[in-house]
């Protein structure tokens, strides 16, 4: 689905294209930051010790996490300068791309990389032969990692408009808000294989941000409703 | 007038121009000379063109000084367009590369080395394989510095007819010889029984038109279609001869070079623009890709003004194209004439000095065609060295990485953005630059990154099933 996106409303304008690659480099620099921590957190401390190293793993994951928010913040502060650029350059005095238009595009650079990044090789190891879960694991790793990559995926579209929104107006809740759900999301993904925990609350929140991206961006019920029936 | 003209085509040429450099390592001297031969063939070919677009460029100039600051308004808006015009080529060699290297196993085999790297990199001791490696390396890069300087100086002797001759056979071997070697390899790995005559039937017909695509006419696209093909040809044959530490020395210096060599005064590629611009020529079209196409022989034909227009937007792919094969020609010939006992060798070495060349080739093309139309046509030329480097830091991150996809993922990605601030600055600075440096050193970092501390955490990641 992030991939029909991509096609269908960003492939068309090349300067979408060229943020949605700097968003996702955005992403990977603030992975490598974390993995950096982590990495160093590691061999610090003793690889024998299980939960320990189980630990340090989550404390990689918040840190990236809050990594992950720092970054989209300066990608933030980079589009305004940018768009005070193109509006100097247009021949109308208004951007071609509007901040909300970047800010979807910057989520969706986010989104995919991240989606790339914890897809790919599953993907390629699900090319050859193999029964999935034999040592006891969840039979349900594929499927569930797909849903669980594709939620995400769809997340970070939405805290990038969010986040975009909160930063503009001032609204410092909004960023709060999302910066704090996203570890919550993270932080549900803690319980697995215990998989209810983590993809059912993960999907709420989902919607919950993906309703409350619409009305800023100026949707509501009656454009819903309209859009449905196709009038 | 003239340094009007020459200020033109230069922001054309340095966009792409600057990508020249980097495949030029030891191409630059080959680039350079084909480039002198494709501005010296299309100046031969449009004289009465020449005439005529001095004075619509000298127009141009006018229209252009007095619009200049919506011009370059213009040049950046339509700058994203170019930059996607340029990433969509690189992405697909990228992919054509990457793809090869996964499937087929030819190239990621150890078949022996090229004799521009003597010493083994399969030595006991570390400090050995360093020294090794650094002696390897010192050795390419003497090699392609070598090149590039003959190829400026052939360029500035007009000694075309060499450049030209060197270019088509190092195109000839590249076409013929290694897509013969590719197909032969791609049969092999998916089991599918071909006969001799069919081979030969498909690659006659591959390299002729091949041929006739990049150094004479033929329709944009398939010209560029061509040029990527060959360049990922040369990349393939980078990946399997060059050993490990050396390919990755290679690549880090060659980025340097090519910033010395096209930003110092003295350094050949500069000189190989200049001269180009000088004379009014267009680069080597088998060195350089562009995005849209200059025919100036067209332009010589009977409509001048539809034949600029026609070919300003093809000419651009093309020429970039047409660098770029060009560049693999050179190489070819130098190939030939060294006493390689491998062909192979020979034939990366021809395609290596296109590189340099049709970089030169690229920052050389004249603006001529470009000023007489509307700054919407103007393309962006990349060198076809600047193609095959980037192809070779990412083939070489998908056979070698232990991170595999993600490595290969953000090696890509860095290259792009590599690409896009290049591209940025080329739009600001409008004169030739390197396309390597920037975009090859944020692939390497972010490669040894990956590798190193990302893998280990992404994997550990996926074990539990966290997410991030």
């Amino acid at each position: 689905p992030a991939f029909g996106l991509f096609i269908f409303t960003i492939a068309r304008d090349p300067l979408r294209i060229i943020i949605l690659i700097a968003g996702a480099f955005f992403w990977l620099v603030s992975l490598l930051l974390s993995s950096l921590i982590w990495f160093i957190a590691v061999k610090a401390s003793d690889p024998q010790d299980e939960p320990l190293q189980k630990g340090l793993l989550i404390f990689g994951v918040m840190f990236s996490v809050l990594l992950q928010e720092a970054f989209r913040f300066l990608y933030y502060k980079l589009l305004r300068k940018a768009i005070e650029g193109l509006v100097a350059l247009s021949e109308d005095g208004c951007s071609p791309l509007s901040l909300q238009q970047m800010a979807y595009v910057a989520g969706v650079g986010f989104g995919l990389m991240s989606g790339a990044f914890s897809m790919i090789n599953l993907l390629a190891d699900a090319l050859g032969p193999g029964i999935v879960g034999i040592h006891g694991d969840s039979q349900l790793y594929f499927l569930t990692s797909a849903f669980m990559t594709m939620v995400l995926i769809f997340l970070h579209t939405f805290w990038g408009i969010l986040f975009f929104h909160g930063c503009e107006h001032q609204r410092w809740w909004e960023i709060m808000a999302v910066v704090i759900m996203h570890l919550a999301v993270s932080g549900s993904t803690f319980s697995n294989p215990l998989y209810v925990g983590s993809l059912v609350p993960s999907y709420l929140l989902m919607a919950a941000a993906a309703a409350w991206a619409y009305l800023l961006s100026g949707g509501s019920a009656q454009n819903l409703r309209r859009f449905l029936l196709c009038k | 007038m003239t340094e009007l003209s020459a200020h033109l085509p230069q922001f054309q040429h340095g966009q792409l121009t600057e990508n020249f450099p980097d495949n030029h390592l030891s191409n630059t001297n080959d680039n350079s000379e084909r480039r002198r031969h494709g501005n010296s063939e299309r100046r031969r070919n449009d004289n009465p063109e020449y005439e005529t677009n001095g004075q619509p460029q000298n127009n141009i100039q006018h229209v252009v000084e007095q619009d200049e600051e919506e011009d370059e308004e213009l040049t950046l808006k339509y700058g994203a367009k170019h930059v996607i015009m340029l990433f969509v080529p690189v992405t697909l060699c990228m992919v054509v590369v990457v793809a090869t290297i996964k499937s087929v196993s030819f190239y990621t085999r150890k078949d022996g080395q090229l004799i521009y790297t003597p010493f083994t990199e399969e030595t006991e001791t570390v400090g050995q394989r360093a020294l090794n490696s650094i002696l390897n390396a010192a050795i390419m890069i003497s090699v392609i510095i070598v090149m590039t300087i003959l190829l400026v100086v052939l360029y500035k002797y007009r000694c075309y007819k060499v450049i030209h001759g060197w270019l088509i056979i190092s195109s000839l071997l590249l076409l013929f010889f290694f897509s013969f070697i590719y197909l032969g390899e791609v049969f092999k790995t998916y089991n599918v029984a071909m006969d001799y005559i069919t081979v030969a039937l498909m690659i006659w017909n591959f390299g002729v038109v091949g041929m006739i695509c990049i150094h004479w006419k033929g329709p944009l696209r398939l010209q560029q279609a061509y040029l990527i093909m060959i360049s990922a040809l040369m990349a393939l044959v980078f990946i399997k001869y060059l050993p490990e530490w050396t390919a990755w020395l290679i690549l880090a210096v060659i980025s340097v070079y090519d910033l010395v060599a096209v930003l110092c005064p003295k350094g050949p590629l500069r000189m190989l623009v200049e001269t180009a611009q000088e004379r009014n020529e267009t680069l080597f079209p088998a060195l350089i890709y562009s995005s849209t196409m200059i025919w100036l022989v067209n332009m010589a034909e009977k409509d001048p003004e539809a034949q600029r227009k026609a070919s300003k937007n093809p000419t651009y792919d093309k020429q970039a194209l047409a660098n770029q094969t060009r560049n693999q020609d050179a190489e070819a010939d130098d190939g030939g004439f060294s006493q390689d006992w491998q062909q192979q060798r020979d034939n990366r070495i021809g395609p290596i000095e296109s590189t340099p060349e049709s970089r030169a080739a690229v920052q050389a093309l004249p603006s001529n065609s470009q000023t007489s139309e509307d700054p919407e046509e103007r393309g962006v030329k990349l060198g076809l060295g600047d193609f095959i480097f980037y192809s070779v830091l990412v083939g070489k991150a998908s056979a070698t990485a232990s991170g595999d996809w993600n490595t290969t993922l953000a090696c890509f990605v860095a290259i792009l953005i590599g690409l896009c601030l290049t591209l940025l600055l080329l739009a600001i600075f409008k004169k030739a630059l390197p396309a390597l440096p920037i975009s090859i050193t944020f692939g390497l970092v972010f490669y040894f990154a990956t590798d190193n501390l990302v893998q280990p955490f992404m994997d550990q990641l996926a074990f539990h099933q966290f997410y991030i």
